[in-house]
């Protein structure tokens, strides 16, 4: 199936085993998909940011063996944190971690049978992403305020 | 009615009840993806507002912070329920896409690997400090 004229074709044409090509219903693979929807755009972003928060732990590791290293240690660690890199890694990392706790939230809901109908599954979505961005701003806004 | 079912399934009756599949764990890693997730909910939210509130920590001030016993502790539950859930959610992106079956396999040892000897390594730096 080298070419699919229609879109909608996507979901019918197949092969049999012995090569032949026949038409009928298949899985709708994901080109059939508008994917930045509020559904599958967050599906996809709490799998990203949960990768993305990775390199916040790794962070959390270096910071904990820098204090029991000792002071030259920590203030490499601290340097590193407050240069122009550092900062916009702890900002990716904070936004990816609100969110990724916030849908993950959504998530346990749904994991327990809660949320399912599609205007609450697009209410929720957005409160997600409001949250994020609400979370977000005040996380650095203490941060700077202590700094 | 027994027999048609019985006949229908190559599963023992026991097996299903387990409800374990072919790799023997049933929901298990599902299940303690869910545990991990809401025990790190407190925590997480706890460790980022301190951190969040005390940027500008000095050395001291650290040492002193993570050494508290309490601190400590919560520390080092944050450690082990923040790599073991890591790992098993990069253990699944690794099972949806990494191809072929060796890459997956290796991938999969490895990221289990570094997420063990990274919170080895943050939790034996909590101790050096609370002990």
């Amino acid at each position: 199936m080298s070419s699919v004229p229609d879109a909608s074709d996507a979901t019918m044409l197949g092969r049999r085993t012995d090569g032949t090509p026949v038409r009928r219903p298949l899985s709708p693979h994901l080109q059939v998909y508008d994917m930045m929807q509020m559904t599958s755009a967050i599906s996809i972003s709490h799998r990203a940011t949960g990768i993305a928060w990775t390199a916040g732990a790794v962070l959390m590791v270096w910071w904990l063996v820098a204090a029991a290293s000792g002071p030259e240690a920590f203030d490499r660690v601290q340097w590193f944190l407050g240069s122009f890199v550092g900062i916009l890694m702890l900002m990716g990392v904070t936004a990816a971690a609100w969110f990724h706790t916030l849908a993950g939230v959504r998530h346990l809901f749904w994991d327990a049978g809660y949320g399912y109908d599609i205007p609450t599954t697009y209410k929720s979505g957005r409160a997600v992403l409001i949250g994020t961005a609400v979370l977000t701003a005040l996380t650095w806004l203490a941060l700077l305020i202590s700094w | 009615m027994e027999q048609t079912t019985r006949a229908t399934t190559l599963r023992t009756p026991l097996g299903r009840v387990r409800g374990s599949g072919s790799a023997k764990s049933g929901t298990h890693h599902w299940w303690m993806q869910r545990v991990t997730s809401l025990a790190l909910l407190p925590l997480t939210v706890w460790f980022i507002a301190i951190l969040a509130t005390s940027a500008g920590m000095t050395h001291l001030e650290a040492m002193a912070w993570i050494g508290h016993p309490v601190n400590a502790v919560l520390l080092l539950a944050l450690i082990g329920l923040t790599f073991h859930h890591t790992a098993s959610g990069l253990q699944v992106v690794l099972e949806d896409y990494a191809k072929p079956e060796w890459v997956k396999i290796t991938s999969i040892l490895a990221v289990k690997a570094v997420c063990a000897l990274l919170a080895l390594a943050a939790a034996l730096a909590v101790l050096r400090l609370a002990v």
